[in-house]
């Protein structure tokens, strides 16, 4: 082991929306808090801080993780995208673009972690990860029907009650034309 | 909080030994939750992250799967749902997706809660937990003599848990979990089962109703007996009540938050009957194993 590296504060460094960022921390601090308190990355909410909600959801290395229950001192060198670096310039992330058509939000807290989850559900589904409700475990890719994106995203928590139109969006996102 | 960071396996034992009172973390979603509301205030953190070998699994020479503490769920699913279908089972029903992509089995087994998902599978399916520390080196403990006590488990304080051995499936497994949705639940109860048609034997495990998860020798014993293994008859729907009812008396559940003890008591004979019903079906039909 390095030594300095068991001291209470730490140096992290890790890449954030495709920017490298170096930031001095207390070891305790979550990857959420170190996004929204040190980086100014407020996009990504703490609804809960307990993995229940997920409305902290970003991409870590590609994957869709709770950003409350990450330790960012664990994430040297990780590369990380919340909501604020989905879009590409002006350009709205085409889930983002879907989101805003499907009425897919209400009060709008919960949609930066549905739109990352949303963006590792296409990641997932295109690499043919199964889910629970997956009929055909041989397929190469999975179609994103109703029943599929229901139980993809039920990690995300919407207390408008948005669900019908995150489901469209995602379902049009994915390429399934409009689910109403 | 001091935060240990070893980048081999020799130096977390080395660690671990040093600072017996470090809590290993990997995935972090057990261990954050305990942080992030200042339940539980650790001397230090071991992340055993950067500890690759945790990550993987193998196919070992006796013909068990050796999987690192550190593999994910989403991996476990994903990569060995086929030769452990009862704790890919399991795994698909732990919190959502984020926490499958993080969570990780040697998470479960160092917090021993008695609710935790991979505890049933893992005992029905006779898994041994590999634990080693720098002064006594490697022993191998089996699931069954794992846990001692509520989140309490047979690791030693300078102990790191480095995988677990398990036999891919030779019959059918099932698991069946309760809860008020699908998705991030803790278990009400829970009850995992797996055939073992080469000795005509059936092993169990129950979550979340008892002090810690246990087997149900009793039912395991008598479902045994009274399956035609050989002769593949049809399950006699009294045989499958009476093992449910079995399977319940192994338990000794509490009134909580989550449910009384008596509706944890049904609810485990309703699960045992179904479990051992879906699975000798699957076995008549000559399936190994249930669904990958």
């Amino acid at each position: 082991m390095e030594r300095g590296e068991t001291a209470v504060r730490a140096e992290i460094a890790l890449r954030v929306n495709g920017e490298e960022r170096r930031v001095v921390a207390d070891t305790r601090t979550s990857l959420l808090d170190l996004l929204r308190e040190r980086l100014g990355l407020t996009g990504s909410k703490k609804g809960c801080d307990h993995g229940q909600c997920g409305a902290c959801t970003v991409l870590v290395d590609g994957r869709r993780v709770n950003a409350c229950l990450a330790l960012a001192v664990a994430h040297q060198g990780a590369d990380v995208v919340t909501v604020e670096g989905l879009a590409d310039g002006d350009e709205p992330h085409p889930l983002q673009r879907a989101f805003v058509e499907n009425d897919a939000f209400q009060c709008g807290y919960c949609t930066p972690g549905q739109l990352c989850s949303a963006v590792g559900v296409l990641a997932e589904a295109a690499r043919g990860w199964p889910s629970h409700v997956t009929a055909d475990l041989a397929a190469d890719g999975v179609e994103l029907d109703e029943a599929e994106i229901r139980e993809r995203m039920s990690g995300n928590i919407c207390r408008c009650g948005a669900y019908p139109g995150i489901v469209a969006a995602i379902r049009e996102a994915a390429g399934g034309g409009t689910a109403r | 909080m001091e935060f240990l960071r070893p980048t081999s396996w020799g130096e977390a034992l080395a660690a671990k030994a040093d600072a017996p009172g470090a809590v290993p973390i990997a995935g972090g979603t057990d261990v954050m939750v305990e942080l992030n509301f200042d339940k539980h205030r650790p001397e230090a953190l071991l992340d055993l992250n950067r500890v690759g070998e945790l990550a993987t699994w193998s196919e070992e020479e006796d013909g068990r799967l050796r999987v690192g503490a550190a593999v994910p769920y989403a991996r476990i699913i994903g990569e060995l749902g086929g030769r452990l279908p009862g704790l890919a089972m399991a795994a698909r029903t732990v919190g959502s997706p984020q926490i499958r992509n993080r969570g990780t089995v040697g998470g479960n087994l160092g917090a021993a809660s008695p609710a935790g998902d991979s505890h049933p599978p893992l005992l029905a399916a006779d898994a041994e937990i590999e634990v080693e520390s720098a002064a006594r080196g490697t022993r191998m403990i089996p699931a069954g003599e794992f846990y001692t006590g509520v989140k309490r488990s047979a690791l030693a304080p300078d102990e790191l848990i480095r995988a677990f051995h398990v036999r891919p499936a030779e019959g059918p497994q099932q698991f069946s979990k309760i809860g008020t949705r699908n998705a991030m639940v803790i278990a009400v109860c829970s009850f995992g089962l797996a055939l073992h048609p080469s000795d005509q034997r059936i092993g169990t495990g129950i979550g979340s109703a008892a002090p810690t998860p246990r087997r149900a020798f009793e039912a395991e014993e008598y479902a045994a007996g009274e399956l035609d293994w050989a002769g593949r008859s049809p399950l006699d729907e009294r045989v499958a009540r009476r093992f449910g009812e079995l399977a319940a008396r192994a338990a000794a559940p509490i009134d909580d938050v989550r449910g009384t003890a008596e509706y944890r008591l049904h609810a485990l004979s309703v699960m045992a009957r179904r479990t051992l019903t879906w699975a000798w079906k699957d076995y008549l039909n000559g399936g190994a194993t249930a669904c990958a």
